[in-house]
This record gives C-alpha cells, sequence and structure tokens, in this order.
C-alpha cells in the first residue's frame, strides 16, 4: 500500500499496464513531450518513447478513429481527450463506431481500447469546458462508462480497462485529482460493473460516483454527527449499471437519495430511481431525492458557478427529506 | 499480366454486375430492406484497385461495398444471404447492406457514416506500422466524403506520422445528388492532396487495367516507406444513388453518354481486339457468373433467419457483469 494522489493512481496503473505489454500505448493532445495537460503521463515520454506515447493534432474525430482503428488491429490504445467537453467533436466515432463495430459486424471486430477524459465542473472554465455529461454516454449499448471516486478504484479500474476487450470510456473528475488515499501496490484490478459500499450504514441509502462520491462522504460525516447513519453505495460504472448493491442497501433503509454532478433531466438519479421503483417498490418508504446540477449552462463566476453545482449541504439536506 | 488474370478481372467485373441486377431485383420484391447502393458502372475501380493488393493490404470503404467485398474474396452467396438478412450473411444479418466486412480476407468493411472511416484508416494503418509490418492500409471514398472534417483529419494525422495508407477517391460526379461542382470548392479532388503535402494521380476508372497499373505502383510506393498517397479515380455510376432515388439532379442522355464507357465493355473490347480471349470465352465466363449468381440467391434464400435468442450476442466481447 502507498498513499496516492487519484493522478498518481491513473497514472501509475497506465505505466504498470505499458511495462506488461508492449501493445498497450498513448495516444492525444499533449500526452507526450507536454506530459499531459493534467500532468498523469509525466515522464512517459522520456521513458516509452515517442512511438508509445503519441503526440497527436488537435483533432478529436481522427484521435478517437485512430484509437479504433489500431485497436482494430490487436493494439491496446489509451486514448486521452484533454476534456469530455471536447469528446462531442469526436461523438460519432464514439457513438457510431466504437459502439457499434463490435456487433453490426457480427463479432468480427474487437475494440480492446480505453478513453480517458477528463470531466466535470467547478474550476471556473465557462459552461463549454465545465460540463459533466457522463450518463450521455452511457446511453449506448456497445459502450462501458466508467467513473471512479477513489485513488484506489481508479487504478484497479483503469488497469481493468485496458485488459479489457471493450471499448470503454473512462472518466476523471478534474477535481479529484488531488484526492489522497491508500492504494494497492503492483498489480490490483477490480472487475468492471461492480458498485461497491463505500461506507456502512443503516438509515439511509446514498447512491452516487466519481465526484458526487466526494460530496456524498462529507454529507455522511455531518449526518453522523447528527446521529444519522447514512449507507453509501458507489456505481463506479454507469454500464453496465450494477445495481445489486443498490437494491440490497435499500431493502435495509427504505430510502435513497442519488447524488450525481450532472444535470437532474434524464440523469443517473433518473435511471436510479426508476430501477429503486422497479425492483423495490415494496420497500419503499419515502419518495427517491435526487440531488444534482442546476439546469444551468455552468457560469464562469465562481459564486454562481458553485451555486449551481450540489453541495454537501444539498446532501444533508435531501436525506433529511426523505427521513 | 498473364491472360489466365485478364479473364479473372474480367469475371469479377461481370460477377458484381450480375449480383447486384439480381439484388435489385430481390429488394423491388420486397426481400432485402433498408438502404441499397449499387455499384454498377464502377466496377473497374474496385476490381483494378484490389487485384493490385497483396494479402497483407488491408481495404476498407464506405457503405457502397458490395463490389468491394466480392473483390476482397467474400463468396456471392455471403454478401447475398447479408443482404436478405440470414444468418449465413457475412456480417450474420447484422449489418445489411452498407455494413459488410470479413477480417480472414483483410476487408474492414463497409462504412455507412459519410466519411467517418477514413480516421479508422489511419488506425489501422498505424496498427501495422506501429508492429513493424509492411501491409498498406487501401481506404476508399466517394468525392462527396472529401467536404466533410473527418477526411480533413485523417489525410492529415496520416502524413503527419508516416502511415501506410493509399487514399482512394472515388469521384462519380455526385454525392447523393449533389453535382461535385455544387458542394466541393475544388472539383479536381485530387488537389485537396495538395494541401497535405501528398503526392496524387488522377485516373480513368471505367478503364480496369488504368487502375490496376496505377493502383499497383501507388501502393508499392507506399508500401516503400514514403508515406501516404491519393488517387482521385474518376468514374461513373449507371443506376441512382440508391435504390429510392428519382434522378432528378441529371439528364438521361448524360447517363447514355457514359454507359458507351462501360467498363465491362471496354475491357471486353481489349480483350478480343488484343486476342487475349474470344467472344466465346467471355460469353462462358458470362454464364458461369449467371450460374454464380443463382447458386448464391438459392443459398441465401435458403437459409435460416437469424435467431432470436441471437439477439443480444455480440454487444460486448465480454460478457455484462
Amino acid at each position: 500500500m502507498a498513499r496516492l494522489s487519484m493522478r498518481e493512481a491513473i497514472s501509475q496503473a497506465m505505466w504498470e499496464e505499458m511495462e506488461r505489454d508492449p501493445n498497450v500505448f498513448i495516444l492525444g493532445e499533449e500526452v507526450g513531450v507536454w506530459g499531459g495537460s493534467y500532468a498523469v503521463t509525466k515522464g512517459f515520454y522520456d521513458h516509452f518513447g515517442g512511438e508509445r506515447v503519441r503526440d497527436t493534432p488537435i483533432a478529436e474525430s481522427v484521435i478517437i478513429g485512430a484509437t479504433i482503428g489500431s485497436a482494430m488491429t490487436g493494439l491496446r490504445p489509451i486514448a486521452e481527450l484533454m476534456t469530455i467537453n471536447f469528446a462531442f467533436a469526436a461523438m460519432d466515432h464514439i457513438v457510431n463506431e466504437a459502439a457499434k463495430l463490435h456487433y453490426m459486424f457480427g463479432g468480427q471486430f474487437v475494440l480492446p481500447m480505453v478513453i480517458r477524459a477528463v470531466t466535470g465542473g467547478g474550476r471556473q472554465l465557462g459552461a463549454t469546458h465545465s460540463q459533466t455529461p457522463d450518463v450521455i454516454f452511457a446511453h449506448f449499448p456497445g459502450l462501458k462508462v466508467v467513473a471512479p471516486g477513489t485513488p484506489e478504484d481508479a487504478k484497479g479500474l483503469l488497469k481493468a480497462a485496458i485488459r479489457s476487450n471493450d471499448p470503454i470510456l473512462f472518466l476523471e473528475h478534474a477535481t479529484l485529482y488531488q484526492m489522497r488515499a491508500e492504494v494497492p501496490d503492483g498489480d490490483y484490478v477490480i472487475p468492471i460493473g461492480k458498485s461497491k459500499v463505500q461506507r456502512a450504514g443503516k438509515d439511509v441509502t446514498i447512491v452516487t460516483y466519481s465526484k458526487g462520491l466526494e460530496i456524498s462522504m462529507k454529507a455522511a460525516d455531518e449526518l453522523e454527527k447528527q446521529g444519522i447513519q447514512a449507507e453509501i453505495v458507489d456505481l463506479r460504472t454507469l454500464r453496465p449499471l450494477d445495481m445489486e448493491p443498490v437494491i440490497e442497501s435499500f431493502k435495509k433503509t427504505n430510502r435513497a437519495v442519488v447524488v450525481e454532478e450532472g444535470w437532474k433531466s434524464f440523469g443517473v438519479g433518473a435511471e436510479v430511481s426508476a430501477r429503486i421503483y422497479e425492483q423495490a417498490f415494496d420497500y419503499v418508504d419515502a419518495p427517491v431525492r435526487r440531488v444534482a446540477q442546476k439546469e444551468v449552462p455552468l457560469p464562469y463566476n465562481r459564486t454562481l458557478e458553485q451555486s449551481a453545482l450540489p453541495q454537501v449541504a444539498d446532501v444533508v439536506a435531501a436525506v433529511k427529506e426523505v427521513l | 499480366m498473364d491472360k489466365q488474370k485478364y479473364l479473372d478481372l474480367y469475371y469479377q467485373m461481370v460477377l458484381i454486375r450480375r449480383m447486384e441486377e439480381r439484388g435489385a431485383e430481390l429488394y423491388q420484391a420486397g426481400k432485402i430492406g433498408g438502404f441499397m447502393h449499387l455499384y454498377i458502372g464502377q466496377e473497374a475501380v474496385s476490381t483494378g484497385l484490389i487485384a493490385a493488393r497483396q494479402p497483407q493490404d488491408r481495404v476498407i470503404t464506405a457503405y457502397r461495398d458490395h463490389g468491394v467485398a466480392l473483390n476482397c474474396g467474400i463468396p456471392v452467396s455471403q454478401i447475398m444471404a447479408e443482404l436478405l438478412g440470414k444468418s449465413t450473411g457475412v456480417s450474420k444479418g447484422r449489418g445489411g447492406s452498407m455494413h459488410m466486412a470479413d477480417v480472414t480476407k483483410n476487408f474492414w468493411g463497409g462504412h455507412a457514416i459519410v466519411g467517418a472511416h477514413l480516421p479508422l484508416a489511419t488506425g489501422l494503418a498505424l496498427g501495422d506500422k506501429y508492429a513493424g509490418r509492411d501491409g498498406v492500409t487501401i481506404c476508399m471514398f466517394g468525392e462527396g466524403a472529401t467536404n466533410i472534417g473527418f477526411f480533413h483529419e485523417a489525410l492529415n494525422l496520416s502524413k503527419v506520422w508516416t502511415l501506410p495508407v493509399l487514399w482512394v477517391c472515388e469521384n462519380n460526379m455526385y454525392g447523393m445528388g449533389t453535382a461535385v461542382g455544387r458542394a466541393s470548392a475544388v472539383s479536381e479532388i485530387q488537389q485537396k492532396a495538395e494541401g497535405y503535402g501528398m503526392a496524387h494521380e488522377r485516373v480513368d476508372g471505367m478503364n480496369v487495367l488504368a487502375v490496376y497499373e496505377a493502383a499497383h505502383k501507388a501502393i508499392e510506393t507506399v508500401r516503400s516507406g514514403s508515406g501516404p498517397r491519393m488517387l482521385e479515380i474518376m468514374t461513373y455510376r449507371f443506376r441512382g444513388h440508391s435504390m429510392g432515388d428519382p434522378e432528378r439532379y441529371r439528364k438521361h442522355e448524360e447517363v447514355l453518354k457514359w454507359e458507351e464507357q462501360d467498363p465491362i465493355g471496354v475491357f471486353h473490347a481489349y480483350l478480343t481486339t488484343n486476342k487475349q480471349a474470344a467472344d466465346k470465352d467471355l460469353d462462358e465466363i458470362d454464364q458461369r457468373a449467371l450460374a454464380e449468381v443463382q447458386k448464391a440467391v438459392e443459398f441465401a434464400e435458403a437459409s435460416p433467419e437469424p435467431a432470436l435468442e441471437s439477439l443480444f450476442d455480440d454487444i460486448y466481447y465480454t460478457e455484462e457483469v
């Protein structure tokens, strides 16, 4: 075990996988000489060389297109999108190619590829650079969407993603890169598609993922002071969505709050609450509450931006509503 | 090129023509669904081009792909079965007319979003370059695809990374119903290669030997490590863009004029004039192609529908956890 930041955990996962398998390589904007816009690939270019750490033009369609094509030949590319907001320029390749090719050609094409993308708001970058559009990508069968909330999960899930033979979107929240926690050394792999109880409790179930986990943990600390024990289920993967631990927890607490950073409409909260009603209606003691971003393009001004993003107090308030 | 190879090229072109004529009939009879785009008139392009490739060279194309699939070595029966949506189809009935591929034949599809397969081609070529193999990726697309951003991103990257790609523009004069001059800033598409410092050449696409010669030279030059090149192959489709094309955008006389240059007729004349084949030999080939297509239709019609239980197969390589 070592105490690592989320950034270091992600970096370590890629480094180890590149040492392990010569077919693993990285491509993206500023991943090489610069060392990564968020310094995740710092030192990679000097160690692995320009063939395996490939700087690309600022051209997202061909970044993802080349990722898909090279994966089809048996390589294991890791593409870095500087932000998920730039994925929209590559939407056709993510949605119409990556998510479809394996199925549409009767299983002939195999796409062992990972798209790493930085997601999330809260850094005063304005409306186009601050979105948390994670759920959009979870809409498409054929794609897997992984979004860890701790350094340990980031390492284990990224190693699993790199070894997987499916196209995987791996979402890293920009404001979690500094988060520090214990991370197992060496070959630590977590199966994709498993939700996890990150904190045990008996009074209410908080369902969340990514940045929402950090907020929910803080909210649970405050609730604890008031004698309320929240159980936190971290989805970790949006597609495939593992509801089992959620339902299991809900059957115990009979109350749930879903916390996400993206907009509420058609979001994770909508999906998870619908599934709770479908799968555990007899256990419902209160309407499921959703904590999410206010329905507005995020403004630059810090106060305005923070007022639109879900806060610890919002989670605490929502929990009290369902109790 | 020896006589046998000439006859084989002739056979492939005739086979594509007969296969697609039957396809059109089956479409009109309601046995083929969705969109279907016929290659009739353009057979010399794919036939000459793919005759010039080596087995390690990958081929990727757009949605007008039946002929390309056949030239790559996919049997007519599997193409026909795919058109009919059968489980014996080359894509197991999942893809249809626009999405045929066979990895074992180094044919990488069959892609229906205009221009979107060009970035994929850079990745295929990168795969070979990364692994130190000497394969060339041959990427075919229509002139209509040269106006979309994918084209420019892909050509640029291929040059920056010196990727082994031969870009092959099939200029059939119309992007759906819009004439090239109404959609592209330059009507001579090969000029676009200049913007990426890429060698290029314009080729007569109604002459299968001209295509073969140009393709052979270009493929081997790319294989030598000199980076990507572009061919602009001038051709014409005799049928509509797809099966539902009212053809208001061109005059019938224009089609008739191009039909005088029918690539099969041109090659037939070449072979008989140069005494490479007698009329009788070529008639025999025509009959052989007709019989092959008939057999393929019977195979496809007799093939089973995909099982309903297979609906969820192959969404992922690994099972969902």
